[in-house]
């Protein structure tokens, strides 16, 4: 295992979203991660690479996956993380977004990682603080970390991406998942489906190089991997669709609308699920088909390679 | 006052139908007493001292339909001495205020108040806008009779829509017996519901809430059906896409009403928001730039009657949060001559065109003596090197609030002097 202070280039400061990056940036991180998947698994988890550098966690949704994994990924390579509740801060008295930063960025952080409700809050904070950036999720529009970690899920059970065959699937309206997939897909040679309700389908989504279906059947014929949304119904400020029932009878992945996909093919979901409204329960825990566990372990080895690279 | 002469200028106004090299002269009691090409060196008495312009333009004083002042409620935004020296400083001498106050203009005694200021601390013409209805809730309509005789000379909700259909039918009945003008901001809510840019590929790919065209043009044809029956004066306070131009096309001939247009849809789209600019984020939206191009050809088909600065000053605090958060609005009244003008120099629109819509056409909409001039009229007017280039900064902005959406930008032509009565009271 060769885990070393190698000096490593990415071109950009702040990893803000799918879209800023090169593919040769996407490459460094899902190279760095692969070896970061074997120290992962051994006996001792630890090094000491970030050793003396500051992460703050600044979530101000809800978030337990991409928290913890921010978290443990940090405690992982040495940092210190302090992860802040936003429930009992300032910013529920009134503070500004900027303020906050403003006053984080006084404490010298070396890396700041930040989930908002609002797209666009955290290239509004990359702007104000002097350390690095990480976007855990902005609003609607981008979540990079999941896309990497989805790549590199998709590597490794298929060994490459170049030429597959992708469903996505799902609440593509709410999704920043959706959209940083979308880019990261493309951009590494994927043939792109987007199959949802036209309810919630964002406008003009086909301009991004995708094709777009609201027949679940068509939508996943002959694709290697079916990649299941989350409904997000705290999202949902007018009604979207009648009923769960009817949603998963039309958009819900069941072993029969699966059959329509490669015989080999895999079964995605970023979590949390809805098991019985997008997923049936027993596809979800099929250990021959969903990939959906090896997500997150190879979420946590993502995000430790983004921390490294973005510390430097 | 002195007699004032002003010589070998280009002169435009379109409500006489000038167009000309020639000169102006302004009496002592500050009214337009000649103007045109008969004014010249040798007709003017020779002891009277004369100014030259050496072909600069005269304009009549600009009508901006759209302005919104932050008095009373938000003086930290805009006052009224503020708001009269970013528009003098653009060459603007009358303005329609907007009732989105705190309290509303709503109602009879606060237009008293509002006019006392206006006049004490304003040096340009102030033409109040009273709300549609009372606070503007939507749901009963203010006094429309009673206010204009008070001198308010249009109704609106400002930056809201008449959302109640039947209510809105109840007020154009109202406007159609007491020859009020109605202007009305087209938004379906339901439609536009937390939208905060276009819906398209930029709202798409920037994860915010689109606001759909049909938003704008549902309304549009709702108010157009209704005036079928009782053609009241009705202004469409701004357009913004294609789908609405096209509406208007096919009502233009047969029913009354005006429509105007924000210099802001005419000069920028959607793009321009790039990396959550929230100093564009706007209403109506930036759209495509095939719906800007829409604008542009329906002004040059006599489709759009007025451009607007919708000047919208909002202090930095609003500003500086994220694009959700952030307020809706742009500084511009200072820069709404030099942007329209830029439609002139990249080949879009005729000058005389421009200034029609700047002065005239609100004048007339509004039924004002303004926006021209005639002699024997106030001589609000202004003079303008129009090919002059200078760049756009923050901190040169005159207006208290510095939200302009055109920081950084190069624009061709500056007002050089405007008068109000005949009194200067702008120089550069």
């Amino acid at each position: 295992m060769a885990i070393t202070k190698k000096a490593v280039k990415i071109s950009k400061k702040h990893l803000l979203g799918i879209q800023d990056l090169s593919i040769s940036d996407v490459n460094l991180i899902l190279n760095e991660a692969k070896e970061f998947i074997l120290l992962n698994k051994s006996k001792n988890k630890k090094i000491d690479i970030l050793r003396g550098k500051t992460q703050i966690n600044l979530f101000f949704e809800p978030s337990t996956r991409t928290q913890s994994s921010f978290e443990l990924a940090g405690k992982r390579l040495g940092a210190d993380v302090m992860s802040m509740n936003i429930v009992n801060s300032a910013i529920k008295k009134g503070e500004t977004l900027i303020d906050t930063a403003m006053t984080l960025n006084a404490m010298h952080p070396d890396i700041i990682v930040i989930r908002h409700q609002d797209s666009g809050a955290c290239n509004l904070l990359s702007q104000k603080v002097n350390c690095a950036v990480l976007n855990a999720g902005d609003g609607r529009r981008e979540h990079p970390t999941q896309a990497l970690l989805d790549a590199l899920t998709i590597i490794d059970r298929k060994n490459k991406i170049e030429g597959l065959k992708i469903a996505i699937c799902g609440d593509i309206l709410h999704s920043r998942v959706a959209r940083s997939n979308i880019y990261l897909l493309n951009m590494l040679g994927a043939e792109v489906n987007i199959v949802a309700p036209t309810n919630l389908l964002p406008k003009d989504i086909e301009k991004l190089g995708v094709n777009t279906f609201s027949n679940m059947e068509k939508g996943i014929k002959e694709c290697d991997i079916v990649m299941m949304l989350r409904l997000q119904n705290e999202r949902m400020t007018s009604s979207f669709l009648s009923s769960n029932r009817e949603y998963y009878e039309y958009f819900g992945l069941t072993p029969d609308k699966l059959s329509h996909a490669k015989k080999d093919a895999l079964i995605m979901h970023p979590g949390p699920m809805n098991r019985g409204i997008e997923i049936d329960t027993k596809l979800a825990d099929d250990i021959n088909k969903s990939v959906i566990k090896e997500q997150v372990e190879l979420g946590v080895a993502v995000r430790m390679a983004c921390l490294k690279i973005f510390c430097e | 006052m002195k007699k004032k002469y002003f010589l070998n200028a280009n002169i435009i106004d379109p409500h006489n139908s000038i167009d000309e090299l020639g000169g102006l002269i302004i009496s002592e009691e500050g009214k337009i007493e000649a103007v045109g090409k008969k004014v010249n060196k040798n007709n003017i008495p020779s002891r009277e001292k004369f100014i030259d312009l050496n072909g600069k333009h005269i304009f009549p004083g600009l009508v901006d339909m759209r302005v919104f002042v932050g008095e009373p409620g938000y003086e930290y935004k805009e006052n009224f001495r503020t708001l009269s020296n970013a528009a003098l400083s653009g060459g603007v001498t009358s303005v329609v205020t907007m009732p989105n106050t705190d309290p509303v203009i709503d109602n009879v005694s606060i237009v008293d108040f509002l006019k006392r200021r206006g006049r004490d601390k304003s040096k340009i013409n102030i033409f109040p806008a009273a709300s549609l209805t009372k606070n503007l809730e939507g749901t009963n309509m203010t006094e429309f009779g009673l206010l204009k005789k008070k001198g308010i000379i249009g109704f609106t909700d400002g930056t809201k829509t008449i959302q109640n259909t039947r209510l809105m039918s109840r007020i154009m009945k109202s406007a159609y017996d007491l020859d009020c003008l109605i202007m009305q901001h087209a938004e379906d809510y339901e439609l536009s519901k937390n939208g905060m840019v276009n819906d398209g590929i930029v709202s798409t790919k920037l994860g915010l809430q689109g606001i759909p065209d049909i938003s704008e043009k549902i309304i549009i044809e709702r108010d157009l059906s209704l005036l079928e029956d009782f053609n009241c004066r009705y202004h469409i306070s701004q357009v913004s896409s294609a789908k609405s131009v096209e509406l208007i096309n096919q009502k233009k001939n047969e029913i009354n009403f005006t429509t105007g247009v924000s210099i802001n849809n005419l000069s920028l789209n959607e793009n321009d928001i790039g990396d959550f600019k929230t100093f564009l984020k706007l209403s109506p939206p930036l759209r495509t730039e095939d719906d800007r191009l829409s604008l542009i050809k329906a002004i040059n088909n006599d489709l759009i009657d007025v451009i607007v600065s919708d000047h919208k000053p909002e202090d930095e605090e609003s500003k500086r949060i994220t694009f959700s958060q952030a307020a809706t609005g742009a500084s511009g009244i200072e820069t709404l001559l030099p942007l329209t003008l830029e439609l002139f120099h990249n080949g879009s629109v005729k000058l005389f065109k421009l200034i029609e819509l700047l002065t005239s056409n609100p004048a007339k909409i509004l039924k004002i003596d303004k926006g021209n001039l005639s002699i024997g009229s106030d001589a609000d007017f202004c003079i303008v090197d129009i090919f002059k280039p200078w760049i756009v900064k923050k901190e040169k902005i005159v207006s208290k609030s510095k939200n302009t959406c055109i920081e950084d930008k190069k624009l061709q032509g500056l007002t050089m002097k405007t008068f109000v009565k005949g009194e200067e009271l702008f120089k550069i």
